[in-house]
């Protein structure tokens, strides 16, 4: 009979290729596929996190991280192929583009990383000359920024002042005098810069008239008046303004009306143009008048 | 008999829980050696679209994932005899078998190759309810047979019903929808020695496996080995093992006979040991080496060295020719093979109408042993090896795996038992709570 009793075998004898029982256990468990599992791939990802976790408990070391990073995308953002040197204003006159430059301000050179040509886009546009704007970056460290200017289309009296003002109605810019800027045709009075579409259109309607218009006034922000010189006015309607100056042009072409001593040619009723005569004309007709009333009656 | 059901029944579960899983090991305790196969079941067989048959009949739907088969220790004649031993051994293989396949095992189905298998036939017959057999009928027929007495520690292994007769028609299959008046049966009956199941029960539980079939080695070699043709027309396999030769005779695809002869290949080894003075481990060597059953007269020229580490010169130089091998080896292996014709004899076997034989098993490998078993079993006598499962190592498709090979076929395919059919319901004692239950559910 063999030993029952556990003994240890005698050195020299071949092992026993038997696992223990609690090797086998062992095995077994490792074998679940949860625990394989957890130990193959939960475990590694637990300890690095926890790893990671202690590392970047510390405040001081958190900062460093942060530095370091701000401090290698700095170096990145300055490296010479990013570096804006100078800037290029095309479109405008110098005065202007000395006006854009200071808007923008920029300090070169500085890292195109660092600007944010969306906003200075709206800058360079809040400048009054200025209409659209396009701001780009150029090959060879160059901020370009095309301007397209306004385009002034009529003087705008206000008091004293004299404004240079767009098709829209905006004011692009003050003059000195009248003469500065003959060519432009002159509005005034309160909300004349509101209808200057209109008052385009009518200058655009004076025909042969036109060397003769001084200016439209704006009245009670409603109508318009046409000033010739010699201060004759030409009143004209709420609506259909542009049609009333045109039959006016055709009556003085037709009938010499504005030759005539005529003060104010008032247009506002439709149907019946009405006339008032200048001083002079007035009294040669009363004077004919009571000429052709005496002689008559 | 309850008892019998119940734990049938449980296994039968359990085999049904590792299959959802997909995982089920094999484990065949033999005398000589212990193996382990894992098998993974993927559900029904893929289509393969080149043709309409599956590969391998049908039997692909697993794949053996790992192997692993290491020396039996503790085993004899196919019975466990010194539990610790073959529970390191299980263990072993078991181990070795899950590393190769990468994923933990839980479920085993096991065979039994000794333990004094006996077959019993047994009929039982009942009057059909109604018109057409139905499902319960068959319950009934089955529980009709009249148990044989099985003697003191005994216990059923197999039961499963091996025909059926309505009235005056006899080789049914399958009757159920059949109209008929008297439904009868035949079923064949294995039963063993319960001790040797129990020890085999407890050494799988000490390795922390359940154990979810067990089966006959001799059954499941003959799954493994016999053709289709065999199995439908008769046809005996003996598989010549270590410890134990099983003998088995199916008919119609189902096992009609079983019995194991106490004798096999290690006996052989014995004599040698002892007719040529050698340990037991180069007796082995010696035998699978030079081995054989039928001398010629060259075999009286061959010299085999003996060999050995006892330090004496003298002992460890000496010769044998391989003629006196031979005449050491042959009358055991006559005699074992008479054995099973004595067994074969008793049952009936000649009067089958096909009479193949089929030897497999690791002994069936001395070389000449099929024109000698011709001899003494009779002319159709052919040497079988187990069909090839998919995923099985070149290792483990000799002759010798017909066991475990017939085990992976017997779990994905199992024949149906007496205790797979309904219990008819007369012998419910639970049966007025089940009313009652039954009242509860359709009336809330």
């Amino acid at each position: 009979m063999r030993p029952l009793i556990g003994q240890r075998e005698p050195h020299g004898m071949r092992h026993d290729p038997s696992p223990s029982k609690w090797q086998y256990r062992y095995e077994r468990w490792m074998l679940t596929p949860i625990y394989r599992r957890l130990i193959r791939t939960g475990l590694p990802v637990l300890m690095v996190s926890a790893l990671v976790g202690i590392y970047v408990m510390d405040g001081d070391r958190r900062q460093a991280i942060s530095d370091g990073y701000n401090d290698m995308v700095r170096s990145f953002q300055q490296r010479p192929e990013f570096m804006l040197s100078a800037m290029a204003v095309d479109g405008v006159d110098t005065e202007t583009a000395t006006a854009i430059r200071s808007v923008l301000n920029y300090n070169f050179p500085v890292s195109s990383f660092d600007l944010d040509l969306e906003e200075g886009r709206r800058r360079v546009e809040e400048v009054a000359v200025v209409e659209r704007a396009t701001l780009r970056i150029k090959p060879g460290g160059i901020l370009q920024v095309l301007v397209t200017p306004r385009v002034p289309v009529a003087i705008w009296r206000q008091g004293e002042a004299l404004h240079l003002v767009d098709a829209s109605g905006r004011v692009i810019a003050d003059v000195q005098s009248r003469g500065d800027r003959a060519e432009l045709p002159l509005i005034a009075g309160d909300g004349a810069k509101d209808a200057l579409t209109e008052a385009m259109s009518i200058f655009a309607a004076a025909g042969p008239v036109a060397p003769r218009v001084r200016g439209l006034v704006r009245m009670g922000e409603r109508r318009w008046d046409v000033v010739l010189d010699r201060d004759q006015r030409i009143l004209l309607p709420e609506t259909d303004a542009v049609t009333s100056f045109e039959r006016v042009v055709v009556m003085s072409q037709t009938q010499d009306l504005l030759e005539r001593d005529v003060a104010v040619v008032d247009m506002r009723n439709k149907d019946r143009p009405t006339l008032r005569l200048g001083e002079s004309g007035a009294a040669e007709m009363r004077r004919i008048n009571a000429d052709v009333s005496g002689a008559g009656n | 008999m309850k008892q019998l059901y119940e734990t049938q029944r449980a296994m039968r579960n359990m085999r049904k829980a590792a299959l959802q899983r997909g995982l089920i090991a094999i484990l065949d305790v033999g005398t000589s050696k212990v193996a382990c196969l894992v098998l993974r079941f993927d559900g029904p067989e893929r289509s393969r679209g080149e043709d309409g048959v599956g590969s391998l009949a049908g039997q692909s739907s697993f794949r053996v994932i790992g192997a692993a088969t290491t020396r039996s220790r503790g085993v004899r004649f196919g019975e466990v005899d010194a539990m610790q031993e073959t529970e390191r051994a299980i263990r072993t293989a078991v181990q070795a078998a899950q590393k190769m396949a990468g994923v933990r095992v839980d479920h085993v189905i096991a065979c039994l190759s000794g333990a004094r298998p006996r077959s019993y036939g047994l009929a039982g017959d009942v009057n059909v309810n109604g018109e057409v057999v139905s499902g319960e009928d068959i319950g009934r027929v089955l529980a009709a047979c009249d148990m044989p007495d099985l003697g003191e520690g005994r216990e059923v292994l197999h039961a499963q019903p091996i025909n059926f007769n309505l009235d005056h028609r006899t080789g049914m299959s399958d009757p159920r929808g059949h109209a008929g008046n008297v439904l009868s049966t035949d079923m064949h009956l294995l039963s063993v020695d319960a001790a040797a199941m129990q020890n085999l029960f407890q050494c799988i539980r000490r390795c922390d496996l359940e154990l979810a079939g067990i089966a006959s080695s001799a059954y499941v070699s003959g799954i493994s080995s016999l053709v289709e043709d065999e199995q439908e027309l008769g046809a005996a396999c003996i598989d010549m093992g270590g410890g134990s030769t099983g003998v088995s005779i199916f008919m119609k695809k189902h096992m009609i006979y079983a019995d194991s002869v106490r004798m096999g290949g290690d006996h052989v080894t014995q004599d040698i040991s002892m007719g040529l003075q050698v340990p037991h481990a180069i007796a082995e060597r010696i035998k699978t080496f030079y081995g054989g059953v039928v001398a010629t007269g060259m075999d009286d020229r061959e010299q085999i060295e003996i060999g050995g580490d006892t330090g004496d010169w003298e002992r460890d130089r000496r010769t044998v020719s391989r003629a006196e091998l031979i005449g050491i080896m042959r009358p055991r292996v006559e005699e074992i093979l008479e054995e099973a014709r004595a067994r074969l004899d008793a049952a009936g076997f000649e009067y089958l109408p096909s009479q193949q034989i089929v030897l497999t098993g690791g002994a069936s490998q001395i070389p000449g042993l099929d024109g000698l078993a011709s001899r003494i079993l009779g002319q159709q006598v052919r040497l079988g090896r187990p069909l090839r499962v998919q995923g099985l190592p070149q290792a483990a498709t000799g002759p010798a795996f017909a066991a475990a090979v017939g085990l992976t076929l017997f779990a994905a395919h199992p024949q149906d038992e007496w205790w797979d059919f309904e219990v008819p319901t007369e012998s419910y004692p639970s049966r007025s709570l089940k009313r009652a239950v039954k009242w509860f559910k359709d009336n809330w």
